[in-house]
């Protein structure tokens, strides 16, 4: 009453404030990118909604333009902006340091200069070039240079994250870094390896060629540094949600995580191996030598032991947890578990659909067992199981909790948000069966299958009894995003905060194995050493092959024919 | 639970992945060594702008010997030329497929075919037609409003 001056609710640690920041705006992004969700398992169940969405929203002209939002402001805008927001907030908290926090508000607002100038082209229809924009499809400028802005920002947040971390290893000579520090700087290293070949084709080839001042574009060369992110990617949209499991979720559910310096070993791996895959992506394309392909395959095998043995770490540490709450059984303990906390029940939801998609990953991998599926409904019948689900669901139950921690705002009606996360999980599973299935049938992704020109309807009509699963999954998954999406809104959005005393605190987990005294963890906390060890690795497989296509430049003029 | 009997289970894991993926790394190097003549390979860069004007043959289907064919093939927005071809079954095609515009695909259904067209790359690819039936040509890559009317067929008779 007193004051005169709002109270800054945030002036005990500032970096609160920028973090509340991020995960805002990813989830804002989220909830108009999983807008167009649902109208698209409706159009794999041949039913066309978009006549009806357009009424209701003039600026979306097609199928097309929907899902390159989707894509678009899904997996490369709400990924990295709650990356950005949560790592950069549990690094400085566990260190009990700050960032440079000028640095932090920039990198803020490159991103949301970024969003807002490629959001402009994408509502007009003027970029529907969907989340990989292959050239020589060509979009607005604004979009490609949008898009790198929000690039450059992650990369901010680089510099960011490791320089806390290296301020902090002064500060504490001979200590090994904090867990879930180390997990945050080797991620955002990871991706500062990741992200070279989407810099050098925004930079060198789109942003020129949709300015005018290059005729034509090579499209093999911008597809082969397009994916030298694009698979590494994935684990930049991963390795955040890992944070979660290893760095929270066993104290949550009321226990320690089994092993310390494994998960360093794990994150360590992403670090190396994450990067030299993107051929496998590729897998289709003529003009890389097949030999490369067998590099790549090789190397992305590798990739798939880090995951197992995670899955290991994870049901292990929660498996001695509940045994000590008095569990019993093979399966019965699970009961024990602490359900009521969003973030065990997201978390391990998530992490069950990570197992499956996991499998089929591996198949997806297999160069040679790739043809039968590449392109068709298979492949986002596989990712949105890692990615809309595992990753997205660990989101969704850290903010339930980072959130009120932030703000002091209590979680409006917290068990909304409870069911809508598992009806999420059972539509994704559902639209999962649906869309494996379809692919082996030779359904197209990114097709309008919906809205298919005489001559060639009902080519798909095989198909037909898996078009109704993702008629039922679309249903479900709409009920679930309004359930989850609607508490977080009525979270932020609320006046009300709790006094200090009463808001939930963030709980980083203990280890039963710590890393005190452990050489090897000395070793692994070396990371100027890894990091360039992994740019050496990644410009060794990629080189030749970049340097050959380069040298033989072929100019292809843009078109735009949506 | 003791920590020293997750320890050994946690070894074990650790082993049975690592030789899952090697098992995994045998079977692609069988399959490759033995039949993926369907891995598409470069036959040559072209320049786009020349594919419709004497850069890539006119799109036809070409016999070279007895039961086998070449197949010239150009795959545009939003069609395939040439949009329908005729085998019998035996036959040992090698299709040669570019794109004068934008990305497409070309997947046969029901064979392991499945070609990324790029602008600018001849694919080169085999296949023998074992079934009678008609194959579904599928454009799975998106190229423009159309994409989903890109579609085209095989038919191979007795
Ligand atoms: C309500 C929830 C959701 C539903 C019903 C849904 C449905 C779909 C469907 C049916 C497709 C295939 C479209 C096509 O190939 O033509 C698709 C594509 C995709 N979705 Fe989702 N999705 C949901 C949420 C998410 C989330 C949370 C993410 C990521 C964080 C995501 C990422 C993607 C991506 C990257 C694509 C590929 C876009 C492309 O091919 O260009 N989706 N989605
Ligand atoms: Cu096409």
């Amino acid at each position: 009453m007193a004051t005169l001056a709002r109270k800054d609710e945030y002036a005990d640690f500032p970096v609160k404030k920028v973090s509340l920041y991020y995960i805002t705006l990813a989830f804002v992004a989220l909830l108009i990118g999983t807008l167009f969700g649902p109208f698209q398992a409706f159009n794999y169940a041949g039913v066309n909604l978009y006549p009806a969405l357009e009424k209701l929203l003039p600026f979306i002209k097609s199928y097309y333009q929907g899902l390159t939002l989707h894509g678009v402001l899904n997996a490369i805008v709400f990924t990295q902006l709650f990356a950005q927001g949560a790592l950069l907030y549990l690094q400085s908290r566990e260190m009990r340091m700050l960032p440079q926090m000028g640095v932090a508000w920039f990198s803020w607002w490159l991103a949301f200069v970024g969003l807002v100038m490629a959001a402009i082209p994408l509502l007009l229809n003027d970029a529907t070039v969907l989340y990989t924009f292959y050239p020589p499809l060509k979009g607005h400028p604004l979009f490609y240079i949008g898009a790198a802005l929000i690039i450059v920002s992650s990369l901010v947040t680089v510099y960011l994250s490791v320089e806390l971390w290296a301020r902090w290893k002064r500060q504490n000579p001979g200590k090994p870094t904090p867990l879930v520090s180390y997990m945050s700087v080797v991620t955002w290293m990871m991706w500062a390896v990741a992200a070279v070949g989407l810099v050098v084709e925004a930079v060198v080839l789109l942003i020129p060629w949709s300015l005018g001042w290059l005729k034509g574009v090579d499209p093999l060369l911008a597809r082969t540094l397009f994916w030298w992110t694009g698979h590494p990617i994935v684990y930049f949209w991963l390795l955040p949600a890992y944070v979660t499991w290893y760095g929270l979720l066993p104290k949550h559910a009321g226990g320690k995580l089994f092993s310390d310096p494994l998960a360093r070993l794990v994150f360590l791996a992403f670090l190396i191996f994450s990067s030299p895959v993107g051929f496998h992506h590729q897998f289709a394309d003529p003009g890389i030598d097949p030999f490369w392909k067998l590099v790549h395959t090789v190397l992305t095998m590798m990739v798939a032991v880090p995951s197992l043995i995670t899955a290991f770490t994870i049901a292990a540490s929660l498996e001695i947890t509940a045994r000590e709450k008095g569990g019993r059984g093979v399966i019965g303990w699970v009961a024990k578990l602490n359900w009521k906390d969003p973030i065990v029940l997201a978390s391990v939801l998530g992490a069950i659909s990570f197992i499956v998609g996991g499998a089929g990953g591996i198949v997806n991998a297999s160069f040679t067992l790739d043809y039968v599926v590449h392109n068709t409904t298979w492949i986002p019948g596989h990712f949105h199981l890692p990615v809309a689900t595992a990753v997205t669901l660990t989101h969704m139950g850290l903010a339930l909790v980072l959130i009120p921690h932030l703000t002091g705002k209590p979680v409006v009606r917290l068990p909304l948000a409870r069911a809508g996360i598992v009806l999420w999980f059972v539509g994704m599973m559902t639209m999962a069966v649906g869309m494996h299935v379809m692919g082996l049938m030779g359904v197209p992704r990114r097709a309008w299958i919906s809205n298919m020109a005489p001559n060639v309807q009902g080519a798909y009509s095989e198909a037909a009894s898996m078009m109704v699963l993702n008629g039922i999954a679309g249903a479900i998954l709409l009920i679930a995003a309004t359930l989850i999406f609607y508490v977080i809104f009525a979270t932020l959005l609320q006046s009300r905060r709790l006094p200090p005393a009463e808001r939930p605190e963030v709980g980083f987990s203990e280890a039963i194995s710590g890393p005190e005294g452990r050489r090897s963890v000395m070793v692994m906390d070396r990371l100027f050493f890894w990091w360039g060890l992994a740019y050496v690795i990644v410009f060794a497989v990629y080189l030749p092959t970049i340097v050959r296509i380069w040298s033989t430049f072929v100019s292809a003029p843009g078109f735009r024919l949506w | 639970m003791n920590k020293h009997v997750i320890e050994t289970y946690e070894r074990g894991w650790m082993l049975f992945s690592l030789a899952m993926i090697l098992v995994f790394l045998v079977f692609i190097g069988y399959t490759l060594s033995g039949f993926a003549f369907y891995v598409p390979t470069a036959a040559e860069r072209i320049d786009p702008t020349t594919v419709r004007t004497g850069g890539f043959p006119t799109p036809h289907v070409e016999k070279v010997g007895p039961g086998k064919y070449q197949a010239y093939v150009i795959a545009q927005a939003f069609t395939f030329l040439p949009n329908e071809m005729h085998f019998k079954v035996g036959d040992e095609v090698t299709f040669y497929v570019t794109s004068p515009d934008v990305q497409h695909g070309f997947y046969v259904h029901g064979t392991d075919i499945n070609v990324q067209v790029i602008p600018g790359e001849i694919a080169k690819v085999k296949t023998k037609f074992k079934r009678p039936g008609t194959y579904l040509i599928i454009c799975t890559e998106y190229c423009g409003i159309g994409h989903q009317n890109m579609l085209g067929k095989i038919v191979v008779e007795e």
